[in-house]
């Protein structure tokens, strides 16, 4: 397939990966405490992206059976639903226990930051590594 | 041979390790502390004495214990080597025990309980690397003597013994790995660990360049506690270590574990005709005469007496690895013999010193003028001891070193010959001259009213000196030792 | 029976339970908190040992969570590796949390109701991790565990909520490095059963995603078992954290991650792919050397005791990762052997620094001298013993560790298994020294104080010298709750390893996979 095909098509995935990369930033590059949790949240929201991405289906719609399917199992009519209508729940449940994992992981995170502020006084990473050093020679 | 089942081997191993508890149990008691050392090692002596009989026909103890890794059993079997290194080892701490009573109460010296304990504790490992039937077994004893000597090592606590003890354990620590190292390899390639006389290679097993690497890994696992020189130097400085542990460990027990390992490596592991087809002979062979040679060298230049008995020890040492690396019948049998008869007259020797530190204070040869007359049985024990290690009839080491010369005529090559007959006379020239001035030089001020030290040292100096003599006239005195270790040659060349 | 047949989900969904039940009760009593952990505690190390009989007599279980077929429902499996994991952290839990009574009461006074809670959700994670047979159900269980440890570890010194912050983003970067694994594989075979994956996996082995997918979860877990250079987490998280959190998670946490980098890589995706298609178990091995030697020397240069074990574990992983990464029978008996050797080994040494810093205050290496000994012997003792089995003395269970990994990288080819040889040589002499240094200062004399006594001088000054410094200290050992557990592990180290043939006659043999 042609380029334009390639980055056009897998569009989500690329949007993953974009996502994934800021989140990784955040992380490593930004000094303040809440904004290295808000790559974290970012990183996280990219892969839950990434799973939601993947359930999709050409023409399919939300994985509710709609009663005339219903009716038609029922009176014998088909022997399954046709699963090429509705796009996979799978990853969807799956995504939503990785959300409330990261609503979790957020929350202890939080905690976290709050504690150290309350300790240390600052939420900028340098200035807390300075002010941990010192707390160093003060034992010593 | 034929084997049986016993569980005396493992007992005796044990005795030792069960009086431990006794003995700290009763640290605040220093005579029945004392008492339960003495007993553990005549109860020791006397299971390793049952297994004789037994063992000079040629029948052996086994005991496998548990195993210990698919396929290898921790295992005792009590053959006669092991059975040689048992007596020798088990005999000479009873004497060591009751030397130490003295040695230790003369100096009031502190954690007397670390002290005994420790020795039993070594004596249990002792025994063990003797019984080992396996080079699994045989690491595990090894080891846990590397760690039952450091106590004892370290045990004065000053700076020098720290220092040592130091030392000690790099050098016997990384012997550990090296043979654990070439174990792995050893059944790697054999598939067995188990000591057969002759060697547990079969033919084709081994070529050139692997044959050599592993003997390296195994000298230099063996060669730090065997003294062979570039590994020998913890050995002089091991001397910080109060003269009973000197005496016993690293005259007796710790280097004699060394050249026993190395007699097992040669004649048990790889065997005669391996060493000679891969030329590894030679390679033992040159370390240990360059030992024997320089090491009496330095021994002349020392005058700290134990430091000059280290160095000689180092040297005498090398005559049994010689002994082994000459791979006939008369090389091993005078270098097995030499782990015993070496034994008795280096241990009247350390014995000796110490007894002159603890009652005169003196540690250096220049201080010894005219205690000849003070201490005339010690120093005449060390006069029969000198005598002995310069190869001179009637005492026991001459009877070794004779069977050295023949061993080194039968394997066609002169040179040991010659390296026994020098180091013969450096011999005498390091210890003579302190014959001579113990007997012969007047003494200073300070030697007037002594006498003798007290009789807990002086009656073991004798007993062993006499033994010497013993053992000189009549090798197979009591324990057979001429014919044991005739027989284990035979067995290893055959 | 009830027990019986659910043994499988039992431990997690208990520990789940008790974790709510313990802030109730201690609501109604604190002083109940502890009790109640004791009481789930005990359960899961019994049943734990239950399992391990029960599948050594009949086999592996599988158990079907809510009775939903797989691969659609999630599925629980007792197979000897997991079983043999399961019994090692619920024992050694057991064992640190009757420790725990009194510590936690000094470092942490009043905070027992929700400490014990969290411990509870942490050994839910940690068994569910162990006992599931869904890929994805692990990384549930993976960030429950997570989460506790993270609170365990910010109840702490003073830079512990740091300490915490810092794992907490490495440790969710990993967790999520698994999940996206988790959900390539997802994509490319349609499944989330191992067993189903590890059947649908040779037929689509080629596709890069499957690459990928096998790449990221040896990332992930590679974070959370600190491997180097991932372990940048571990040292200020085993120091800061209380000593109870330490001496649970050090044994635990990187097992359970080395658990799981055994099950995906050997398991799912199946030893030929990982070692001989890909040269990824090559690489395990060469990081893991680096760690081996890179932990050993950093724990060197620690003057605090916790710092110096946190490093020695990032070498003992490394060990671990040596065995996985060698990818031959012996390799993997020592890596699992290991498992258990280095679970018990470190539990009983940070209880030691955990008795230490009860009694003296802290546990600084350089501030301990010989009252210590006279303080706490058989604190002490058992610190001697966990130090010899770390060196790998025999017959303590150190030493056969090695001996396996040692007769692994013997049989690797060419000459890397002699540099791997060198290596754990290394490591071992390394050992030495940060261990004997601290049995030097706790059983000698200081040696300022009998400088006279050097160099061969006369023996009257030495007399002098010798017998002044002799006071008499009095005994202050830790109390029989703490003690008894440390001891317990320190002897442990000697009967495991006297009996290792039988562990891996019995156990570890059945876990090496087809193929190896």
């Amino acid at each position: 397939m042609t380029t334009l095909e390639f980055i056009l098509g897998h569009y989500a995935y690329w949007l993953t990966l974009v996502l994934m990369m800021i989140g990784l930033y955040g992380m490593m590059m930004k000094r303040n405490l809440v904004k290295k949790l808000i790559g974290m949240t970012i990183f996280q929201v990219s892969i839950i992206i990434f799973y939601v991405a993947g359930a999709v289906k050409w023409g399919a719609t939300e994985p509710i059976l709609d009663n005339v399917d219903i009716e038609k199992v029922h009176h014998g009519m088909t022997q399954a639903i046709s699963t090429a209508k509705y796009i996979n729940p799978l990853p969807h449940t799956l995504m939503l226990t990785a959300i409330v994992v990261g609503v979790a992981t957020t929350g202890v995170a939080f905690a976290l930051v709050i504690m150290i502020y309350k300790r240390y006084k600052t939420l900028d990473e340098a200035v807390l590594l300075e002010r941990m050093k010192k707390d160093n020679d003060s034992d010593n | 041979m034929t084997t049986y089942t016993s569980i005396v081997p493992l007992l005796a191993v044990l005795v030792s390790l069960a009086a431990v508890p006794l003995i700290i149990w009763s640290r605040k008691h220093p005579n029945l502390r004392e008492s339960w050392t003495i007993a553990a090692s005549l109860v020791k002596f006397g299971l390793v004495l049952s297994l004789l009989p037994n063992a000079l026909l040629n029948k052996v103890a086994e005991l496998n214990i548990i195993e210990i890794s698919p396929g290898i059993n921790l295992a005792l079997r009590v053959d006669q080597f092991g059975i040689f290194f048992a007596l020798i080892a088990s005999g000479l701490w009873i004497f060591t025990s009751f030397y130490s009573i003295g040695y230790m109460r003369g100096e009031n010296s502190h954690k007397q309980t670390r002290y005994f304990s420790s020795f039993a504790i070594c004596l249990s490992s002792t025994i063990g690397i003797a019984f080992s039937a396996n080079l699994l077994t045989f690491i595990v004893f090894y080891e846990m003597l590397t760690i039952a000597t450091y106590p004892l090592v370290i045990h004065e606590e000053n700076e020098e013994a720290i220092k040592a003890g130091r030392k000690y354990l790099i050098y016997t620590l990384t012997a550990g790995l090296f043979l654990i190292v070439a174990t792995v390899w050893t059944y790697g390639i054999a598939g067995t660990l188990d000591f057969k006389a002759g060697g547990l290679f079969s033919d084709g097993m081994l070529d050139l360049p692997r044959a050599t690497m592993l003997f390296l890994l195994f000298l230099a696992a063996v060669g730090v506690k065997a003294g062979i020189m570039p590994f020998h130097s913890w050995l002089p400085t091991a001397m910080a270590a109060p003269t009973p542990v000197s005496a016993l460990l690293h005259a007796v027990a710790v280097v004699k574990s060394g050249v026993f390992a190395v007699i097992r490596v040669v004649g048990f592991v790889f065997g005669p005709a391996m060493m000679a087809a891969f030329g590894l002979d030679t390679i033992l062979l040159t370390m240990a005469g360059i030992t024997i040679i320089v090491a009496s060298l330095i021994a002349l230049r020392q005058d700290n007496l134990k430091r000059r008995l280290a160095y000689s020890t180092v040297g005498h040492l090398s005559y049994i690895v010689l002994g082994a690396a000459l791979l006939t019948k008369s090389g091993f049998t005078g270098g097995i013999m030499h782990i015993a008869f070496h034994a008795t007259m280096k241990i009247t020797l350390f014995f000796v010193a110490g007894a002159i530190a603890v009652n005169l204070h003196r540690k250096n040869i220049s201080q010894l003028n005219g205690i000849g007359r003070v201490m005339p049985w010690t120093m005449g024990a060390f006069t029969v001891g000198a005598i002995g290690l310069a190869g001179i009839p009637p005492i026991n080491g001459f009877v070794s070193k004779w069977y050295l010369g023949i061993g080194s005529i039968e394997s066609g090559n002169l040179i040991p010959l010659a390296i026994l007959v020098v180091s013969g006379l450096l011999n005498a020239a390091y210890f003579f001259p302190i014959v001579h001035i113990a007997f012969f030089r007047k003494g200073d001020d300070g030697l007037k009213g002594k006498g003798e030290a007290s009789l807990f040292m002086v009656v073991p100096i004798v007993i062993c000196a006499i033994l010497s003599v013993l053992f000189g006239i009549y090798p197979d005195l009591f324990f057979n030792f001429f014919k044991l270790a005739g027989s284990i040659a035979a067995s290893i060349v055959a | 029976m009830i027990l019986t047949t659910n043994s499988p989900v039992l431990i997690p969904l208990l520990f789940l339970v008790f974790g709510l039940l313990i802030p109730l009760i201690a609501w109604k009593r604190n002083s109940l908190a502890w009790p109640t952990l004791m009481l789930v505690s005990t359960a899961a190390a019994a049943i734990s040992i239950y399992n391990v009989f029960k599948v050594l007599s009949t086999g592996p279980v599988h158990y079907h969570l809510g009775n939903w077929v797989p691969p659609i429902g999630i599925e629980y499996v007792l197979d000897h590796l997991s079983v043999f994991v399961m019994v090692v952290i619920n024992v050694v839990a057991f064992l640190v949390l009757i420790h725990a009574r009194e510590i936690v009461g000094k470092e942490m006074p009043g905070k027992q109701a929700p400490y014990f809670a969290t411990v509870s959700l942490m050994m839910a994670g940690f068994n569910g991790i162990v006992v599931t047979g869904d890929l994805f159900n692990l990384y549930v269980f993976l960030e429950i565990s997570s989460l506790s440890l993270y609170g365990l570890i910010a109840i702490g010194e003073r830079k512990s909520p740091v300490a915490a912050f810092r794992y907490l983003i490495m440790g969710t970067v990993a967790a999520s490095f698994y999940l996206l694994g988790v959900g390539f594989l997802y994509m490319t075979t349609g499944s989330l059963n191992m067993a189903d994956v590890k059947a649908i996996l040779p037929s689509i082995i080629g596709q890069p995603t499957v690459l990928i997918a096998l790449a990221l979860m040896v990332l992930g877990m590679g974070i959370k078992m600190a491997l180097f250079p991932l372990h940048g987490w571990l040292p200020d998280a085993y120091t800061y954290a209380p000593s109870t959190s330490s001496a649970i998670i050090a044994p635990t946490g990187t097992k359970v991650a080395s658990y799981v980098m055994l099950r995906v890589m050997f398991f799912v995706f199946g030893v030929s792919y990982v070692a001989k298609t890909l040269p990824l178990a090559a690489m395990i091995t060469w990081m893991a050397a680096i760690a081996i030697i890179y932990g050993s020397i950093m724990a060197i240069a620690q003057s605090e005791m916790k710092r110096m074990l946190a490093y020695s574990s990032v070498a003992q992983v490394g060990y671990i990762a040596l065995g996985i990464g060698l990818a031959n029978p012996f390799g993997l008996i020592g890596a699992v052997l290991h498992v258990l050797n280095h679970a018990v080994m470190k539990a009983g040494l940070f209880l030691v620094s955990g008795n230490l810093r009860f009694k003296l205050g802290h546990s600084n290496i350089f501030k301990l001298d010989n009252t210590v000994r006279k303080k706490m012997p058989w604190t002490m003792a058992a610190f001697t013993v966990g130090a010899l089995s770390m060196v790998g003395l025999p017959p303590m269970a150190g030493f056969f560790s090695k001996w396996y990994l040692i007769r692994g990288a013997y049989s690797s080819p060419s000459w890397t298994g002699w540099v791997f040889i060198g290596v754990i040589f290394l490591s071992s002499l390394l050992n030495a020294v940060y261990f004997f240094r601290i049995i030097e200062k706790v059983y000698m004399k200081p040696l300022t104080a009998s400088k006279n006594g050097a160099n061969g001088h006369d023996h009257n000054d030495h007399h002098a010298a010798g017998h002044v410094v002799e006071a008499e200290v009095p005994r202050d050992e830790v109390s029989g709750s703490m003690l008894i557990p440390t001891l317990v592990l320190a002897v442990g180290l000697i009967v495991l390893g006297i009996l290792n043939a039988f562990i891996v006659n019995g156990i570890i043999k059945y876990i090496i996979p087809a193929g190896m």
